[in-house]
């Protein structure tokens, strides 16, 4: 497992990219941000697309950027693997052919087999001989991804991959990015401004503004703070990753592991012991200070209150629960936190109305 | 009737003037392909000035540039002084001669439809393949060669088509020696101050013929270079 070691500046006409930081070498890294806060530009650097960056680049043992020393790696030099916001495939080759572009200029013996496991990774087998323009905007994806992965990267870097794909489609991608995480020991950087990509598919979160980073950090942690300076809006919300205990088919629902308590979501074909990555958006809770008897909400929690952000917005604050050892936040208006004269230390009940799938 | 397809003063010329027609295309597509990839990368002062250059004999009188030709390539001129230097003989009135004033004449009509075919590419599939580890030559013998190939083919047919039809050059610089220098078009010239009207309408209706094909042949490629979505 390589760390990824970035310092980086570059002048670009909007903004000026300056990073210095590291990067755990393995897992999904998301990069969000707003339009023209860098993340692609950030990800262009990496790969070696931007002659005029500046500053160091390290993966590993292997320095692909050092102004100080004036080395400069060509992007065709350096073993990263770019996939584009649009797929990119060369409209004059097959998929096969596509596929062994990088395969046959990697010169790494273990390139073929990298090309086999691309291939069954991403479920390719049946397309290979297809033209290009034959294929749907989730395919040509996913060959663009296993065309970069059959060059044995040390850094994936997937810009958009799916801005262009219907959501239909997104759901088909999803399960094949997410296997690259339990499949590749390699650190991905997935750049989106989708919420739901992040939570889904990310286990670190780097948040740009303006070409700076504006926090960074674990993306469960950074999403259920109060601390992190960046606004989610509506899409506010905890993960957390529970165990299917039980099923009923009378009332197709599954209960999910979640402290003492256990939560009940819809169940889509869930099977028992399955774990499951659910989301719960703050905006979905609320709160009680008695525990409520004749309430149609399922999920009632006990928790405690650390912490509150009255300047969340001008209607709404924010509500920091501990629910056992985990964290739940809750999106209420500010007059009935008042109204309800809530503060740090209180103990009440938070009741969940829905619980979102995140896997 | 057709005896005088037949006579050697015809065929010398058809033969020289596909020739003549054969070797500027192969150059040109050879030394285009450089200037046309630098031309197509941006925009700069020194660029536009090379590309105006390259574009001058489309709006020169070829007369002009055959003159000028004439004269560089005299023993006064520049050229002329350098080949009698070497221990050459002129450039006036051989096919060398005329070979290098067709390059010059024909230079846009190579030049033109290459750049655009590289404009057209862009650079996101260069930077595709940088990520896989293709060098920039190649890029370009892999990716750009393949996604331009219409580009070429539309140079080759305008180069062709263009150094069969040229006549002021040739004129000036060839002089119109039979078997030497004399090709299709400046061979119907002379017909005609012979009035020998008969000849003439049969070999121009051959360049008209051959006119035809091969604007139809172009139509194809264009049909054929429709972009596609990379």
């Amino acid at each position: 497992m390589s760390d990824l070691n970035i310092q980086l500046r570059l002048q670009k006409a909007s903004f000026e990219l300056n990073i210095d930081r590291v990067l755990p070498g393995s897992g999904i890294h998301g990069i969000f941000g707003a339009s023209g806060s860098g993340k692609t530009t950030l990800l262009r650097c990496l790969a070696g697309l931007e002659s005029q960056a500046v500053g160091r680049i390290e993966i590993g043992e292997e320095r692909w950027l050092d102004s100080q020393r004036q080395l400069f790696v060509p992007a065709w030099k350096r073993e990263v693997g770019y996939v584009f916001q649009e797929a990119s495939l060369f409209p004059h080759l097959n998929v096969l052919g596509n596929l062994k572009f990088g395969l046959s200029r990697a010169k790494t013996p273990a390139a073929q087999v990298a090309l086999n496991e691309a291939i069954d990774l991403l479920g390719l087998d049946r397309l290979l001989e297809r033209h290009t323009s034959e294929l749907s905007g989730g395919e040509r994806q996913r060959v663009a991804i296993a065309r970069a992965l059959a060059t044995r990267p040390k850094l994936l870097l997937l810009d958009e991959p799916l801005s262009a794909v219907d959501q239909s489609r997104k759901n088909d991608i999803y399960p094949w990015i997410e296997k690259l995480t339990s499949e590749l020991k390699i650190p991905i950087l997935l750049v989106t401004h989708a919420i739901e990509e992040i939570a889904r598919l990310t286990q670190h979160l780097v948040i740009l503004e303006r070409g700076q980073v504006l926090c960074a950090g674990s993306t469960l942690d950074l999403m259920s703070s109060l601390d992190t300076p960046f606004d989610f809006g509506d899409q506010t919300s905890v993960l957390f990753t529970g165990q299917v205990q039980e099923i009923s088919n009378e009332w197709n629902l599954a209960k999910i592991a979640f402290e003492q308590h256990g939560l009940w979501i819809e169940n889509q074909n869930f099977s028992l012991h399955q774990m499951i990555k659910v989301r719960l958006l703050a905006k979905d809770v609320s709160l009680s200070l008695s525990k409520p008897q004749d309430t149609s909400i399922q999920n009632l929690l006990a928790c405690k209150i650390t912490g509150l952000d009255q300047a969340h917005s001008a209607s709404q604050c924010l509500v920091q629960l501990q629910c056992g050892s985990s964290r739940l936040l809750a999106k209420i208006t500010k007059k009935a936190s008042i109204h309800l004269q809530l503060g740090v230390g209180m103990q009440l009940w938070a009741q969940v109305k829905s619980v979102a799938i995140a896997q | 009737m057709f005896e005088f397809f037949l006579e050697d003063s015809t065929l010398s010329a058809i033969g020289l003037s596909l020739q003549l027609a054969s070797a500027t295309t192969l150059v040109l597509l050879v030394f285009a392909t450089p200037l046309a990839w630098w031309l197509s990368k941006g925009a700069s002062w020194l660029r536009s000035c090379v590309s105006s250059v390259v574009a001058m004999p489309m709006v020169l009188p070829p007369s002009v540039l055959g003159f000028y030709l004439l004269v560089s390539f005299g023993p006064q001129g520049p050229i002329g002084h350098l080949t009698q230097l070497m221990g050459l003989q002129g450039l006036n009135f051989t096919f060398s001669g005329l070979l290098i004033g067709s390059l010059i004449y024909s230079l846009p009509f190579a030049v033109q439809p290459l750049q655009n075919a590289f404009e057209a590419i862009g650079t996101r599939p260069l930077e595709v393949a940088a990520t896989l580890r293709a060098s920039p030559l190649d890029t370009f013998l892999h990716v750009v060669l393949p996604l331009s190939k219409p580009g070429y083919l539309t140079a080759g047919v305008l180069v062709f088509a263009h150094t069969v039809g040229e006549f002021g050059v040739v004129l000036m610089l060839g002089g119109n020696i039979p078997g030497k220098t004399q090709v299709l078009s400046t061979k119907i010239y002379g017909h005609v101050e012979a009035m020998e009207y008969a000849q003439a309408h049969w070999l121009a209706a051959m360049m008209l013929v051959f006119s035809f094909f091969c604007l139809l042949a172009l139509a194809g490629l264009r049909k054929q270079a429709r972009p596609t979505r990379v």
